[in-house]
């Protein structure tokens, strides 16, 4: 059970100390095929909890400009699931890692990768195949374009494998369906803090504050707090912290302007000036 | 309600977006079947956009031909195609879901102008987002849609044509949900869209049957539609697929050499999931979506809708191919015969039928989908009228 989860462990372990944990994002090959991987050890180094490594996919609904751009780059520079999983295996990462992907290269790796000729033989079932290259180098894996209704084929390729498949909810899911989730979740759930897409914002939205109560009556696991966070204080919006914070575009937009990892997490390793939960 | 046809089809969307589709679903549920529904939508069809259509005999092409042709005539209404029979429905449908807004991605432009002419009818406003590629091609639909009082966003990332168009429109609908219902334009996307727009687009075969059966007292032996996202097509076989009819889908082939981007998922595709659906799709071996390319910016479209895959995958309809120049081929017979200007969407289905002439026998009743009129084309007909002649 969520016990055995890795990446549950991570966060209860800085819940431990009295902060979130750290779960920074970025897409793969971000700022370019080479930093990438070393900006992923100086993560490691600078106080990160879990990574989540974005797949670059051609047509990310869920993601702002930046993502979005990114992912278009990193496809034209060859970076791929595979190029991925390849460089996970050689750097060895300590904090566990987490694969986030629109569901087609996941679907057309797993395709590419299995048995049988005909179409029907290599549908969603072929899935299997991922869990199998992944372990031991992924630990989770969040699709942000496969809801509950979709997430069958998804779980039965992962559960019972070690790879947490993370539920996403937002500001407009109801406790209802958060219920419903609430029975396939592992891990951690990730709240989106917005109606919107990936991307630096201000300010948290008052909405924020509802849907991690809401996710706080549903859910029994960690609460993962992302889209639009950049710094510790915007947490000042909230009563009570969730679980982990999850920031993407404030941290690529700075390695892209040149920034280094280390400075871009300082302000996250200062005592943290809020409640916890 | 099935979200799927087969292995095709469902709701690969962020879950952000799933509280408005079901909502849709639930608006579908309660208004579609209703009485005053039925009526308005009818009233606005046959009073405003013009139906029901002709069905016309062409004697000249016919008889170049060998078999008997007659066209549904969608290209005879206001706004000059059948993406008003669709725009009509959900636009009235989104009014009585209290929304204010619609939104919608256009790639040619047709399905913008229908969406904001409905929209201005109706007193909604409307967003158009159309990418910037198309909006370079397209200039007269992008001033038809100012003037009608629609917003016009470019798109200017991606491959900045209707693919990003459509992610983008996606992206508006998560962050304006509440006041926004989002007018997909063809029978594709995620659930309820395919069946919602197929519902829309089966007056076609609706009218069709019944003109068939009042002219010949049979239904035809062939029905032919161009195939971009699926609705004219899926709207022209609806009624159809019960009955003996052979139906035929044609994809676009671009430029028709060999490697060429095309729109032609169902022949040159797999399996893919794109814009909330499993369908088949242009891609890499990684799962990254192919540029796609045509002549016709309608059916300029990397996957198809779901129902299509289906139907193929069972065999009840052929998808064909027809390229960039045998598109132009058909345009210029229809013209040259009958008088009429087909749009380059529907002159991909005349295209294919000279080339498959031969294979079709004498005397068949052969209807084809006439989805659109060529005005909006002629600049590109024009500077392609070398390829015509040779
Ligand atoms: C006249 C016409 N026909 C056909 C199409 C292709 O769309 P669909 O396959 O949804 O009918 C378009 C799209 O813009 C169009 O304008």
């Amino acid at each position: 059970m969520s016990a055995q989860s890795k990446l549950t462990a991570a966060i209860l372990a800085a819940t431990q100390k009295k902060r979130p944990a750290r779960v920074p994002f970025l897409t793969a090959g971000c700022p370019n095929v080479n930093r990438f991987w070393e900006c992923l050890v100086e993560l490691e180094e600078n106080g990160a909890d879990i990574i989540e490594i974005g797949v670059p996919f051609s047509d990310p609904v869920a993601d702002g400009p930046l993502i979005a751009a990114a992912s278009q780059k990193a496809i034209e520079d060859g970076v791929d699931l595979a190029w991925i999983l390849e460089g996970l295996k050689k750097i060895k990462l300590k904090v566990p890692v987490v694969l986030m992907s629109y569901a087609n290269p996941l679907a057309q790796y797993a395709w590419d990768r299995s048995e049988g000729a005909n179409l029907s033989q290599r549908s969603l079932a072929s899935l299997k195949v991922l869990a199998h290259d992944f372990r031991p180098y992924v630990s989770g894996v969040i699709c942000p374009d496969v809801p509950l209704e979709e997430s069958g084929p998804f779980h039965l390729a992962f559960d019972g494998t070690g790879i947490d498949l993370i539920v996403l909810v937002g500001p407009n899911t109801s406790s209802e369906r958060m219920a419903k989730y609430a029975r396939l979740a592992k891990g951690y759930v990730y709240v989106v803090s917005v109606l919107g897409t990936t991307g630096v914002r201000r300010d948290l939205s008052l909405e924020a504050r509802a849907s991690l109560a809401r996710a706080r009556a549903a859910f029994d696991l960690p609460l993962a707090l992302g889209f639009g966070l950049s710094e510790p204080k915007q947490l000042a919006a909230l009563n009570k912290s969730p679980d982990a914070v999850i920031f993407g575009s404030a941290l690529m937009s700075h390695i892209i302007n040149g920034g280094s990892v280390k400075d871009f997490m300082a302000p996250w390793l200062e005592a943290f000036p809020f409640e916890l939960r | 309600m099935k979200a799927y046809y087969g292995e095709f089809g469902g709701q690969y969307v962020p879950e952000t977006l799933m509280p408005p589709l079901m909502e849709l679903e639930e608006a579908m549920d309660v208004h579609l079947a209703d009485q005053t529904f039925q009526s308005e939508l009818s009233d606005l069809l046959n009073n405003y956009a013009g139906r029901p259509t002709p069905l016309t005999l062409c004697p000249t092409l016919s008889k170049e031909l060998g078999f008997t042709v007659r066209l549904k005539r969608e290209d005879l209404l206001h706004t000059g195609s059948h993406k008003i029979n669709n725009a009509l429905g959900q636009a009235l449908l989104a009014q009585k879901m209290g929304k204010t807004e619609l939104v919608a991605e256009t790639g040619a432009g047709q399905h913008g102008v229908a969406v904001a002419t409905v929209a201005a009818r109706l007193g909604l406003s409307a967003t158009i987002f159309m990418g910037s590629v198309d909006v370079e091609r397209q200039r007269m639909n992008v001033e038809r849609m100012r003037l009608l009082g629609a917003k016009v966003e470019s798109v200017s990332h991606g491959t900045q044509t209707l693919k990003d168009a459509i992610n983008e429109a996606l992206r508006y609908w998560i962050v304006n949900q509440k006041t926004v219902h989002y007018c997909f334009g063809t029978a594709a996307g995620p659930h309820p869209f395919p069946s919602l727009v197929r519902g829309f687009q089966s007056i076609i075969s609706l009218e069709a049957r019944d003109a068939y059966q009042k002219i010949i007292g049979r239904s035809p032996d062939m029905v032919v539609a161009a195939v971009g996202g699926g609705s004219n097509s899926i709207g022209a076989f609806a009624h159809f697929i019960p009955l003996v009819v052979d139906l035929v889908g044609v994809e676009a082939a671009g430029t028709g050499e060999e490697g060429c981007y095309n729109s032609a998922p169902i022949n040159l595709g797999r399996p893919g999931i794109l814009h909330g659906q499993r369908s088949m799709l242009l891609q890499t071996a990684s799962g990254q979506v192919l540029p796609s390319h045509s002549i016709s910016a309608g059916l300029d479209y990397p996957s198809v809708g779901p129902e299509h895959s289906y139907l193929h995958s069972i065999g009840r309809v052929r998808y064909g191919l027809a390229n960039d120049r045998e598109a132009l081929e058909g345009f210029s017979l229809l013209a040259r015969t009958e008088g009429i200007l087909p749009a380059l969407e529907p002159s991909h289905a005349l295209g294919w039928l000279i080339t498959n002439q031969a294979k079709i026998p004498p005397r068949s009743e052969v209807m084809v989908c006439l989805s659109g009129r060529g005005d909006k084309d002629l600049d590109i007909v024009l500077s392609h009228l070398d390829a015509i002649k040779n």
